[in-house]
Formats: structure tokens, C-alpha cells, sequence
């Protein structure tokens, strides 16, 4: 019933000239993402300092994986490195800043405004 | 000249769904909820807080509810009213072990001490409940009664 996550990993370069990781990813959610989201992120190389996070192909996140996003922070702090999401719906805005997320993320409506604020 | 006047309020109109303890199916209730409440006038912003309560609400009685057990169904009754649209969720377990009756304070999730460790990333559910919707009360099971959650989400007259 669920539509199974897909992550993917994209290297990008910033406007002022950083090399930022981004992870785009698909589908659904929930518990059963934790490969794709914990997964995907570990895989990136240990000197990435920028994250960002593609949220623009989701339809679907329950608690499950927003707690999955969470631990994702968790690492990414341990790691000193910075995370930034976009393409979230307004729903999922309201969702994620009622969960106190932008105090560890920041969430911005599209790449280029993510891209730009790093 | 005097109007007759009913003080009867009308009967709700129900719909009532059936699904299994498997995760995921409770995307099939979010998408019932938010036809019933699209019909009910409802704004698209509170749907879609309507379909994130009704989805967490489902996969607690999938999860902690019927323990994840494919031999148990969990239940849903949504009742639309004149200004407000009522859902409950019932499970066929023993429930969540909460006492009935409403929360009474919003069980709000610290992000910091979830990030010091201090606090699990999970459980969060319960407070996306309580922070979408304008009621939510827990109701403890007994051997010939489900457990169930009730919530009700009101259709702002003046914003809707």
C-alpha cells in the first residue's frame, strides 16, 4: 500500500561556491524508509559539509519518518554538517515547525532558495 | 401566525470503513476522511490536518493497538455533522493502556532533547493528533469493548 521511498544523491555546487550534497527523495515516508533516508545519507563522503534535502517528489510522511528525518539531523550534527530542506508541501511546513525542525533544518520552498541561503 | 420549528438536530451521515492491521492501510481511511470532509465544505488546509490525525491515529491501532496482528481489523466510523465532522478509530486490541477521557495538556515533542538523545526520535503521533484537530479523546478498551480514539475536526463558518 505504500510506495516504496527512492533516494538519490546528487552533487551540486552553491552560489557561493560550496560543494553541497543533495538527497532527493520519492515516494512515501514512513517506517519502512529508513534504508532510503538513514541509508542514502550515510553514503555520503565523510567531507561533505552541505546537506540538502529534496522533499519535492513526497506525497506522504507520517511521524514515523518524520522521526526518521530527525535521526538524520542527529547524525548530520554529529558530523558538523549543515541540513536545509525544501519542496515540502505547505502542510508538511506547518508539520515539520510544529516539531520545532527548523531549529536544526532550515525549510525553504524550492532548491534555488535552499541553494542560496547557504 | 406562528412556524413550526424543529428542535431536532439532524442525524449525522455516516460512513464506516474496515481495514486491515497492515501499515500503509491507513491511507486508504486518510483518503475516505478527506472525501467525506471535501463534501462537507471543509478548506483544503484543514483536510489536509484531517488526513495527517486520521493516518496516525490509524497506525497507532496498527502498531500498538492490534500489535501489528493481520488477523485483526481496525475500524472506522466517520460521522458528519452539521458544523463538524467526527472520526473514530477503533482498534480490536487491548488499546493503548491509557486511562479514558481527553488529554489534558498537548504532549508536545522537544526537539532539543531529541537531538541531545535524551528523548527518542519516535512518538511523536499523539501530538500531531491533538496539534491538527479541535478534539481528541483516547478511550480504553475492556473484554467486550474496542478501544478506540475519537476526534472531531469543526468546519470554521466564517473561514470555510
Amino acid at each position: 500500500m505504500q510506495n516504496e521511498t527512492k533516494a538519490r544523491v546528487e552533487q551540486l555546487t552553491s552560489p557561493a561556491g560550496h560543494p553541497v550534497a543533495v538527497l532527493r527523495f520519492e515516494g512515501d515516508i514512513a517506517s519502512t524508509s529508513k534504508d532510503a533516508v538513514i541509508g542514502t545519507y550515510l553514503l555520503l563522503p565523510k567531507e561533505t559539509k552541505l546537506v540538502l534535502l529534496d522533499f519535492t517528489k513526497v506525497d506522504y510522511i507520517n511521524s514515523s519518518g518524520i522521526a526518521l528525518v530527525i535521526q538524520l539531523l542527529i547524525e548530520a550534527s554529529n558530523s558538523g554538517q549543515k541540513v536545509s530542506a525544501f519542496g515540502l508541501s505547505a502542510h508538511f511546513t506547518k508539520v515539520f515547525t510544529m516539531v520545532g525542525i527548523p531549529k536544526y533544518a532550515g525549510l525553504f520552498a524550492d532548491q534555488a532558495a535552499a541553494l542560496a541561503a547557504l | 401566525m406562528s412556524e413550526s420549528k424543529s428542535t431536532t438536530a439532524p442525524k449525522p451521515t455516516t460512513v464506516e470503513v474496515r481495514v486491515p492491521s497492515r501499515l500503509g492501510f491507513e491511507k486508504v481511511v486518510m483518503s475516505t476522511a478527506a472525501s467525506v470532509a471535501k463534501l462537507m465544505g471543509f478548506r483544503e488546509e484543514r483536510i489536509e490536518d484531517l488526513k495527517t490525525a486520521v493516518a496516525e491515529a490509524c497506525i497507532n491501532a496498527i502498531e500498538h493497538g492490534n500489535r501489528l496482528n493481520e488477523k485483526l481489523s481496525v475500524g472506522v466510523v466517520l460521522s458528519a455533522g452539521a458544523d463538524a465532522l467526527e472520526v473514530k478509530v477503533m482498534d480490536d486490541g487491548k488499546g493503548m493502556n491509557r486511562q479514558p477521557g481527553k488529554l489534558d495538556k498537548l504532549n508536545k515533542p522537544d526537539i532539543d532533547r531529541k537531538m541531545r538523545g535524551e528523548e527518542v526520535p519516535r512518538g511523536l503521533g499523539m501530538f500531531l493528533i491533538q496539534a491538527l484537530v479541535d478534539e481528541a479523546e483516547w478511550v480504553a478498551g475492556d473484554e467486550a469493548n474496542s478501544s478506540y480514539v475519537r476526534l472531531v475536526i469543526r468546519l470554521d463558518k466564517d473561514a470555510e
